[in-house]
């Protein structure tokens, strides 16, 4: 078979589940199933990724997004007693202004990309390619010469985005009862179990009770 | 045309079950040297009876759990509950897609391999989380629950051991990392010795990662019966018995590869056909290293959870940090040497 009609065929393939899924999505009515809904448009979209030969790229969305946030979704989604007629009420209600969010938001994406298309321009050849490398090297080399300071910014945000998000949330519990693991770890078994040494004794005495025999 | 879809589909699969059928039997195998083992530590005998020392008994098992009937709880997720040990065992079988078994056997000798292998190992908890909400359980929700804080906690770890093992190395593929284990001084040129604290750290993560003992927090019988999988009878128990344990034997190939020479020869190449380095090897290494986990399941008692969590955020994360440290002054004042293969 021609490898580019495959790809064409693989292409649509991925990108017919990419759509399905993501519709699935806002149309399911269980959330969990919503959550892997979306784990699936993830998936399908690093997929698209590794026929665009961006493997680092598709495999990093893969360990990020579905090996990490999704799971921490999906665990609150499901702790989250959900009533599902209550979250389907009011439907007529807010579908108006649904409409008009949904309309000016088609008119902006439409209005950026009619902008875009103008200045639009055909793609280089594929940097990592041209310079003989895989594209995880490539971009490693890009992101650690020509743009140290903004990968290193970008880091920066992310920690104080995670130094926040603990100071907000972190709150002493003074009910609970609680020691310093590092103590209970040190401890010594001689201080909490005293082994004493003592001769066998053997019930001679015809009164004693007998153990029942095994 | 005919000869195209032989070579592009039908070579693929024949080289796909080449791996898996070994995989599954070697698990079938894995567990009744794991009982034959804890057997013999708490001193009685493990199986004896069925086949010659009892070596059927894991066949006799399977056929077992393969005929007896799955049960589907009341108000369980009809579907996911069925798609739940499914997608538990997919992504277990698809990392061995990526390792290397000798120097020219590997089935996708890919660039990125240890991301594959990262992202492989981290869909694995879906299986174990949808199990856990869709049998409509309380012990098995909390098991899912455990299971994945326990997981991503200790994927942390792992991937920055990787991270270490990667610098070292300078390449994603798994077979050009073992290539640059390679050297004259044998088993001192593997990266356990410039790694040692890492190799230790991943080894534990990875028993942490597969929930096994001591760290088996997602199954606690003395606690929550036997956490995900307590609704799961049958086929459907049968399946996820195979990932936990394919997971087993991949940690413990991880392990070799990555620190341990892969299919290096731990003697000089001039020792005649022991100093040859092949598939052997790779499997003496991985055995010992699957040796161990069931050497810890009969030695430790279970971890409790705020102590695997303090164990794996406040010990094992900094150590795996200041060591990708370490590594990077290793490899930039030229104190580790750099095989090139051969």
């Amino acid at each position: 078979m021609n490898p580019q009609l495959f790809q064409l065929i693989c292409f649509y393939a991925f990108g017919f589940v990419t759509v399905a899924a993501a519709l699935s999505v806002i149309t399911l009515r269980n959330s969990v199933h919503a959550v892997l809904a979306l784990v699936l448009t993830f998936f399908s979209a690093a997929c698209l990724w590794i026929l665009l030969e961006a493997e680092f790229l598709a495999l990093a969305l893969i360990v990020v997004y579905v090996g990490a946030v999704m799971v921490l979704f999906l665990f609150v989604v499901m702790m989250l007693d959900i009533d599902q007629a209550k979250m389907r009420e009011g439907f007529v209600k807010f579908l108006p202004v649904g409409l008009i969010v949904a309309a000016v938001m088609l008119v902006e994406m439409l209005g950026l990309i009619g902008v875009r298309a103008m200045q639009a321009q055909v793609m280089g050849a594929d940097p990592a390619i041209a310079a003989g490398m895989s594209n995880t090297e490539w971009l490693g080399h890009a992101l650690y010469t020509t743009f140290l300071l903004p990968f290193e910014i970008a880091a920066l945000i992310l920690t104080v985005g995670i130094v926040a998000a603990v100071a907000l949330t972190l709150r002493e519990r003074r009910a609970a009862r609680w020691e310093p693991a590092s103590q209970q770890v040190k401890v010594n078994p001689r201080d909490r179990v005293r082994i004493v040494k003592m001769a066998a004794v053997r019930p001679d005495e015809p009164t004693a009770p007998q153990e029942p025999q095994p | 045309m005919l000869d195209q879809l032989i070579h592009q589909l039908v070579v693929p699969v024949l080289y796909i079950l080449a791996i898996v059928l070994p995989l599954v039997l070697a698990v079938a195998m894995f567990v009744y040297w794991e009982r034959k083992v804890l057997g013999w530590m708490h001193v009685r005998m493990g199986p004896n009876k069925i086949g010659p020392f009892g070596l059927l008994q894991a066949f006799a098992d399977v056929t077992k759990l393969l005929i007896k009937e799955v049960i589907l709880p009341t108000k369980a997720n009809r579907f996911l509950y069925y798609m739940a040990p499914m997608i538990a065992l997919i992504p277990a079988l698809a990392v061995w897609a990526v390792v290397p078994f000798s120097s020219t056997m590997v089935l996708s000798n890919a660039n990125a391999g240890v991301l594959y292998l990262l992202a492989m190992t981290s869909m694995g908890v879906y299986g174990i989380i949808i199990a856990g909400w869709a049998s409509n359980s309380r012990y098995a929700l909390l098991g899912a629950m455990r299971s994945a804080a326990q997981v991503i906690s200790y994927e942390l770890a792992m991937g920055l051991c990787l991270v270490c093992v990667l610098v070292l190395a300078g390449s994603l593929n798994l077979t050009e990392i073992v290539n640059a284990q390679a050297g004259s001084k044998g088993i001192f040129d593997w990266f356990w010795l410039p790694l040692l604290p890492v190799f230790v750290i991943y080894f534990i993560s990875g028993v942490a990662e597969t929930n096994r003992a001591p760290f088996d927090m997602a199954e606690g019988e003395s606690e929550i019966v036997a956490g995900f999988h307590v609704e799961y009878s049958g086929s459907a128990f049968a399946l996820f018995f195979l990932a936990e344990y394919a997971n087993m034997i991949l940690v413990s190939f991880l392990a070799a590869v990555l620190f341990m020479g892969g299919w290096l020869s731990p003697f000089p190449a001039s020792w005649g056909f022991i100093g040859h380095g092949g598939f052997p090897w790779l499997l003496i290494k991985a055995f010992l290293f699957s040796f161990m986990f069931l050497w810890f399941r009969a030695t430790f008692p279970r971890y409790r959870y705020d102590q695997i969590m303090r164990l794996g955020w406040k010990v094992f994360i900094p150590i795996a940090i200041a060591w990708v440290f370490v590594a990077g002054l290793l490899k930039y004042y030229g104190l580790v040497s750099i095989g090139t293969g051969a």
